[in-house]
């Protein structure tokens, strides 16, 4: 069952110079317990139309779109007091920097605490109790004393793992990480990924992966999006993406895995993500496309069928593969 | 934290010391001196005079006298007042419950509004509030306390009669002061309307004096807000479905308050400075009042030690805020 559903969903933000269009017309379903990874270059606003979803947009940001349901609640129309009451229950969040992103001045344990009072009204032995045992389902050691630690008294690895125990304390249905690794170490990065992965298992939640890391998509999603300049490109199954991706961009980034080289000299794409002032007309990638006419820098293409992963590209690859297969 | 305590308490000495050599050479260097002062307006003979001075041993050299003071003020000595006679450290201790009085209720003044105020203009940041606010703070700051107290005096006991214009409290009512706290003595006398002269009389004086801090505080709580709110905590607060209620005055207010406090901190000295001129304004029988009145009167050691127990307290407030960072914060306490 579908438990995120977005259509058409756009996020502007009013600068000093004028608006400048974050997120562009993006459509998203996310299924329940599936782990849908969304992939993109810094600024290509995945964590932007995820903010949208979660309401923490500053005011400067404009939020529309045709559809924006989640568990079948509009969250367009919805009362900021209602949506709290979904925000930090149903639908929760972890963020890229764990050691900034907890309170200094409180406990761990009294910021888990918090969100059970606040969702759950649990008395106050309930809540330690289900505290403890959240520690240990994130694979904290010794949680009965590390409940009463401050933040600044714990590593990075281990903020994180109180980052998600706080946000599956009220045993969400949909948890979105956004980039929950990349301020941490290799093989903490590994632990954390596994951790939210067997959460999903034991849980059923649903799980999007908000990353800028193809070698964490391919082990731990199961469906892709890639956003490219607030757009989504391209969306398909894990294994077909890697296999036979169809918008030039997608294949252009995995050709960048260093997995994947057969050259010395590892393949960039030239050139950067266009910002406010340089938009190009046509198809957003077309400056930075090998395959580019004209046409690509003049018109902009639709999405493509769900055979060619919504490809939004006037000449898709490896569509004839697909079609023969 | 006891060794914080006692390693900050051993910065005290010099300060001490230096503001010793500073209230006895500042009142000093005043033309005249205590003699002249109480010979009063028919003058005195020279050879009076030096009897006089070598009496109170003012012939010798200044750094003798100095020395002399200092070994004193070491042994807990301040000395005795010229006009009252009575030591220094007992006339301090009868006086300055009321001044106490008056800062507490002028710095519970200034807390009490200037930290809502400024959470308030932070979360309405750049509307009308805000900026209403904090143009309003800035004329609170930048008005002579003397002025504000006698504009306040001819609108509320002038032209309203809303309250008396001087004093602790109405002279109908006599009752034993053990505390010394107007408040707390009224309350215990048990005598009917005492309590609510007490009160009427605090109003005006906690006004005055607490207008300078209130605008720092609302200031200061403001800019420590609105850099708080940009934290990535308060995103999690937000992505945890707390109020904003909740997020303003719990999750960012703790953040915001420690440069609050210092500022707090800071106020009390500023509040001590400007208890003498409110004291003055006000007939308020308290340290402020008295200093002044020593000043005049060229009391060099009421002037003297006056001045250096007003800095005890004000460097033992300072300790206590120091104190209370690691409370707030606990991340400085680790350290």
């Amino acid at each position: 069952m579908t438990l995120l559903h977005i259509r058409n969903l756009s996020v502007d933000f009013a600068t000093a110079s004028g608006q400048f269009r974050a997120v562009d017309g993006v459509d998203q379903d996310v299924n329940e317990s599936e782990i849908l990874a969304i992939v993109g270059e810094s600024g290509s606003g995945k964590s932007v139309s995820m903010l949208a979803v979660m309401g923490l947009l500053p005011w400067t940001a404009t939020v529309t779109a045709d559809e924006l349901t989640f568990d079948g609640q509009d969250l367009l129309t919805m009362d900021p007091r209602a949506r709290r009451k979904i925000v930090g229950k149903d639908l929760a969040m972890i963020f890229q920097e764990p050691m900034s992103s907890l309170n200094p001045c409180f406990t761990v344990g009294w910021q888990i605490r918090e969100a059970l009072r606040v969702h759950l009204g649990m008395g106050r032995r309930e809540r330690q109790a289900r505290a403890i045992e959240l520690f240990e389902q994130v694979g904290i050691p010794d949680p009965e004393k590390r409940l009463s630690a401050f933040p600044h008294q714990m590593s990075g690895g281990m903020n994180q793992r109180v980052m998600i125990a706080m946000a599956i304390a009220c045993k969400p249905k949909l948890l979105i990480a956004d980039e929950p690794t990349t301020a941490l170490d290799v093989t903490i990065q590994a632990q954390i990924l596994d951790l939210l992965a067997s959460l999903r298992d034991e849980t059923g939640m649903g799980l999007v992966l908000i990353t800028h890391d193809m070698g964490v998509v391919a082990e731990t999603a199961e469906r892709v999006s890639v956003q490219y300049a607030g757009q989504k490109i391209e969306e398909q199954p894990v294994v077909p993406l890697f296999e036979t991706p169809h918008h030039p961009y997608t294949s252009a980034l995995l050709d960048a895995l260093p997995e994947r080289a057969t050259e010395k000299r590892l393949p960039t794409i030239p050139g950067v993500v266009p910002g406010q002032f340089d938009r190009p007309a046509g198809c957003l990638f077309s400056p930075r496309c090998q395959f580019a006419n004209a046409k690509c820098k003049a018109e902009a293409p639709r999405p493509s069928s769900i055979e060619l992963g919504h490809a939004r590209c006037f000449y898709p690859l490896n569509s004839n593969e697909r079609a023969a297969s | 934290m006891l060794n914080y305590a006692l390693s900050r308490l051993l910065t005290f000495i010099p300060t001490f010391i230096g503001v010793t050599l500073i209230s006895f050479s500042f009142i000093r260097a005043l033309p005249g001196d205590p003699i002249q002062v109480m010979a009063g307006e028919r003058g005195i003979s020279d050879e009076r005079y030096a009897e006089l001075a070598k009496q109170f041993g003012y012939d010798r050299p200044i750094y003798v006298q100095f020395w002399d003071y200092l070994t004193g003020v070491l042994q807990g000595d301040l000395g005795n007042s010229f006009v009252t006679k009575r030591p220094v450290w007992d006339e301090f201790f009868a006086l300055f419950p009321a001044t106490l009085e008056l800062s507490i209720c002028a710095m519970i003044f200034a807390v009490a509004l200037g930290l809502p105020a400024g959470v308030i203009a932070a979360v309405n940041r750049g509307k009308f509030f805000d900026r209403a606010l904090m143009s309003t703070a800035l004329v609170g700051y930048s008005m002579p306390i003397f002025w504000w107290a006698l504009l306040l005096i001819i609108v509320f006991s002038g032209n309203l009669q809303w309250t008396p214009v001087s004093g602790r409290i109405d002279l109908l009512y006599y009752f034993p002061d053990p505390t010394g706290f107007m408040i707390i003595d009224s309350l215990a006398s048990g005598q009917k309307g005492a309590f609510t002269s007490a009160m009427r009389h605090l109003i005006l004086p906690t006004i005055v004096l607490g207008t300078i801090p209130l605008a720092v505080i609302a200031r200061q709580t403001r800019s420590a807000m609105l850099e708080v709110l940009g934290e990535d905590y308060i995103r999690t607060a937000r992505a945890k479905g707390m109020s904003p209620g909740r997020i303003n005055g719990i999750h960012a207010l703790r953040n915001a308050l420690i440069p609050v406090i210092t500022v707090i901190g800071l106020s009390v000295g500023t509040l001590l400075a400007g208890a003498i001129l409110t004291e003055t304004i006000f007939s308020w029988p308290g340290i402020g009042k008295w200093m002044v009145d020593s000043i005049f009167r060229r009391d060099y050691p009421v002037v003297q030690g006056g001045l250096l127990l007003i800095a005890v307290m004000v460097m033992i407030v300072n300790l206590t805020v120091d104190m209370l960072y690691g409370v707030i914060n606990p991340k400085i306490r680790k350290r």
